[in-house]
């Protein structure tokens, strides 16, 4: 499901779908995969594309310096091995030799400093140089060699060196990238290259015989761009897709057929992202800790995933996914518990003081209060009215508003004018949340927008900055989960699973903690079941 | 007649004008802005960048000065560039996607005429009859149903369950780079003819309504009588003195579809994966792409009052009445 929902960027999953298989067995090469996709790339730069769409046929074009393995380990990819000295603020990077562009010219350290260059350029018109910001020089000693100083240690930057600043410095530098069309004819060293794209129908790409991991065992990848998703599970059907994500429904009742056995795996595991109930902290009503964890307690998670995602969820506790080495799993957690929320909400100064079903405080007024959500997201406007059930049986009332997306940023989230929100968060590799939680970034257009202030969460998320080691992020990063679950500022509601459904054929693809596609060019078909031809 | 050309002519030039003006200024009040698709939540954006791409866009203007600048673009006949990521000419973007849309909108509009004008002509010769009340209901029926659900079991039916038309998409992936000419175009064929046809059944009420109520006022007139005195045969009657004249009207009708051709529809093409204009103008709403926006907005509107034109064009060569301002 890839864009299917219209989750936020918290920071742009950059894993490489490559990785490292073991080639012990005997697979065959050929045959292609079909893939469908809601959304038609914009533009095959990584810097300069902001959807999900652009960064999975980019991330088959193109590598980085480093990239996440299966179990979501910083691992290198065109740089062999790298060092961190001065304290946490230099980091070195050895780079891979023989590894050629497309056109036949080597890579080396000056293509990623042309990249660095780039990205850091006022007019370069990209969404991602804010972590590259935090270098003070970078340099390229030898033509292996490349070298970046930080002003202060700054522990999410190795996971930045991804694919973001590897371009061929040879054939772009000197010209306007925003205007060259390299843009729609990349020319990348990465297991795939790009055969065509045709506008809003389909992106062909080839295997790259010369790709330093060895030749991806596929021929050929295109991504159908079919925008309704009714018509690509029917497409799925005629057999005219291979790879598609699946909805709950669509996986859970309309998959089990013969023919879908027969021809298809489906596959589920925890996605990179997070749905949450936020509140407004401005508000006095949402000022008190007790009536948020009221509502928590009111609400139930696992009613909501059962209801919503047919079950293919967990409940959250945190800003983090259960399977996330950072995760806390010792945190205070809110089970449904309507009695332990009226008390609380009593507490607070809120009871049924008319009797008429719904909470008052000492001056008579009722606890009423407005959620909003985007539009077009099913699974929130459903999410959003099982919560409005549950909080009317503890007396509060609950009003659902949904509105269209740009709307819903500029004239209620920016302009601070909502009282709660239902919204989703994707997730990082890293775990680095200081733009979210920090009160430093509660400004406009800033991210922590329901104003949450704690001294010490801010120390902390600094801390989780300035730190490598992993034992100690760790350390940090569970102290965060605890206080963020004491305190509430979200209710916390559920982790979706992803739910792709992939053609029998395929062999080779092991789920792991990064999902399906990490190995994707160890994925291949006997050749006895191949179906394409590649000419 | 040069005159009367030339007049319409200078009168469509201010209201071309006014349109452009209108619309650029509405699009505009609508919230949000051209960078929030990349810039909204994105914590690696900071509000330095956010006011750079402003200036890049030329956004930092006032409104007015704004279309000043893009008014001039045009008078070069250069209508921007996009403000999506890819940052392609305006005109690049939007031909690619022409050609595509017209095709389907012309067959859907031929499929109309050809389905349309006999439905229309024969339900008013038999007025009343069981032909006139059957063909009402079942056009209305295509024009009631909702088009993504009629769309939707078409390609269960055809797509999934006797397999005999692909589902969606313009052709065939796979072989179709070897395929002869004929070949391609039997592949082509197999591709439009659920859209073509699904798009189509929506319009036939309108034009076969118009045809009939056309035909049976023509019908009562004195010279239909006249013929008929003459002895002559009644298909005669019918095709040669009366379905010309019926089909005056239908002149206007025709005209004012011109810009319909290539406005597209973003549910057929979304349904079918059709790259056509429709979706490009849906998704530059979305992410508010002025540029392509008032790119496809001038060809729409120069069309639209073409078409207009060409239907005052056509009426007078029909209607000498019009033509030479002699009317009764």
């Amino acid at each position: 499901m890839y864009s299917l929902s219209k989750s936020l960027f918290l920071a742009l999953f950059l894993i490489f779908l490559h990785g490292t298989g073991s080639a012990a067995q005997a697979q065959d090469y050929g045959d292609m995969i079909v893939v469908g996709s809601i959304g038609d790339a914009s533009v095959l730069i990584p810097m300069l594309a902001s959807d999900a769409t652009s960064h999975q046929i980019a991330g088959l074009i193109f590598n980085g310096l480093v990239k996440y393995d299966k179990d979501l380990n910083l691992v290198g990819d065109l740089a062999e091995s790298w060092e961190v000295s001065g304290n946490g603020k230099i980091i070195t990077f050895h780079l891979r030799k023989g590894v050629t562009w497309e056109d036949g010219r080597p890579f080396t350290s000056e293509d990623v400093l042309f990249g660095f260059n780039l990205i850091t350029d006022p007019k370069t018109p990209t969404a991602y140089a804010g972590d590259f910001l935090e270098v003070e020089h970078a340099e390229a000693p030898d033509p292996y060699t490349f070298k970046v100083i930080y002003k202060e240690p700054f522990a999410p930057a190795l996971s930045s060196w991804g694919n973001l600043v590897v371009l061929p410095k040879h054939l772009l530098q000197g010209k306007d990238i925003t205007k060259a069309p390299f843009g729609r004819k990349p020319v990348g060293l990465g297991p795939f290259r790009l055969k065509r794209w045709v506008t809003q129908d389909r992106i062909e790409l080839v295997a790259n015989p010369g790709y330093f991991e060895g030749r991806p065992y596929l021929d050929g990848y295109v991504m159908r761009i079919i925008p309704d998703p009714a018509t690509m599970f029917l497409e799925l059907k005629s057999g005219g897709l291979d790879w598609m994500g699946l909805s709950p429904i669509q996986y859970d009742r309309q998959t089990n057929t013969p023919f879908f056995k027969t021809n298809f795996n489906k596959y589920n595991y925890l996605s990179f992202s997070y749905t949450y109930l936020g509140y407004n902290l401005r508000m006095p009503l949402f000022k008190d800790k007790r009536i948020r964890q009221a509502i928590s307690y009111a609400i139930d998670k696992k009613e909501i995933i059962r209801g919503v995602l047919l079950g293919y969820g967990v409940p959250a506790t945190g800003p983090y996914k259960p399977d996330a080495w950072f995760y806390n799993p010792n945190v205070k957690r809110y089970p449904y518990d309507p009695q332990k929320a009226r008390e609380l909400l009593a507490e607070a100064g809120w009871a049924d003081r008319d009797g008429d079903g719904w909470l008052e405080n000492d001056k008579g007024r009722r606890f009423t209060f407005t959620v909003i959500t985007n539009q077009g997201n099913g699974l929130r406007d459903r999410t959003a009215q099982i919560i409005q059930y549950r909080l009317k049986q503890v007396g509060i009332e609950m009003k659902i508003r949904t509105l269209e997306w740009t709307a819903f940023i500029n004239d209620f989230i920016d302009k601070r004018r909502f009282e709660a929100v239902i919204l989703g968060w994707t997730l990082g590799q890293d775990p680095d949340i200081y733009d979210i939680w920090h009160s430093s970034k509660t400004g406009e257009k800033e991210l922590n927008f329901i104003g949450y202030k704690n001294k010490e969460i801010d120390e902390l998320l600094v801390k989780g900055r300035r730190t490598f080691d992993r034992e100690e992020r760790r350390k940090i990063y569970w102290k965060v989960q605890e206080i963020l679950a004491e305190d509430q500022p979200y209710t916390f509601l559920y982790v979706p699973m992803s739910l792709p459904v992939i053609h029998k054929r395929f062999r080779g693809i092991k789920p792991a903690p990064a999902g399906i596609s990490y190995n994707f060019i160890r994925w291949w078909v006997p050749k006895n079941e191949q179906k394409y031809m590649m000419p | 007649m040069l005159r009367f050309l030339f007049h319409r002519l200078i009168v469509l030039i201010p209201t071309f004008i006014g349109i452009t003006l209108i619309s650029f200024f509405v699009m505009h009040l609508a919230p949000g802005e051209p960078m929030g698709v990349s810039a909204d939540f994105n914590p690696k954006m900071t509000p330095e960048m956010r006011e750079r791409l402003k200036a890049q866009y030329g956004l930092d203007k006032p409104l007015h000065i704004q279309y000043l600048r893009w008014f001039k673009g045009l008078m070069k006949l250069d209508l921007g560039r996009s403000f999506s990521a890819d940052r392609r000419p305006v005109w690049d973007k939007i031909k690619e996607r022409l050609p595509v849309t017209l095709l389907i909108n012309v067959l859907s509009l031929l499929l109309i005429i050809a389905v349309a004008v006999p439905i229309g002509v024969t339900s008013a010769v038999r007025q009343g009859g069981p032909f006139d009340q059957i063909s009402t209901v079942i056009v209305f029926l295509f024009y009631a149903a909702p088009a993504f659900w009629v769309a939707l079991l078409l390609m269960l039916l055809f797509g999934v369950h006797l397999g005999w038309l692909p589902i969606s998409g313009l052709h065939s992936l796979m072989g179709y780079d070897q395929m002869g000419l004929f070949e391609k175009i039997g592949d082509w064929a197999k591709h439009l003819l659920l859209p073509v046809i699904v798009s189509a059944l929506g319009g036939l009420a309108g034009l076969s309504r118009y045809t009939r109520s056309s035909m049976l006022e023509v019908l009562r007139q004195d010279y239909i009588t006249t013929a008929r005195a003459k002895g002559l045969p009644e298909r005669t009657v019918i095709y040669r003195h009366a379905l010309r004249n019926a089909l005056l009207p239908l002149i206007t009708i025709l005209g004012l579809s011109i810009p319909g051709l290539i406005g597209g529809s973003v549910i057929f093409e979304s349904l079918f994966a059709i790259p056509g204009v429709g979706q490009l103008m849906w998704s530059s709403v979305m992410a508010r792409d002025y540029p392509v926006l008032m790119g496809n907005l001038v060809i729409v509107s120069i069309l639209t009052l073409l078409g207009n034109l060409l239907a005052d064009i056509g009426y007078a060569l029909a209607d000498p009445r019009i033509r030479t301002g002699r009317g009764e």
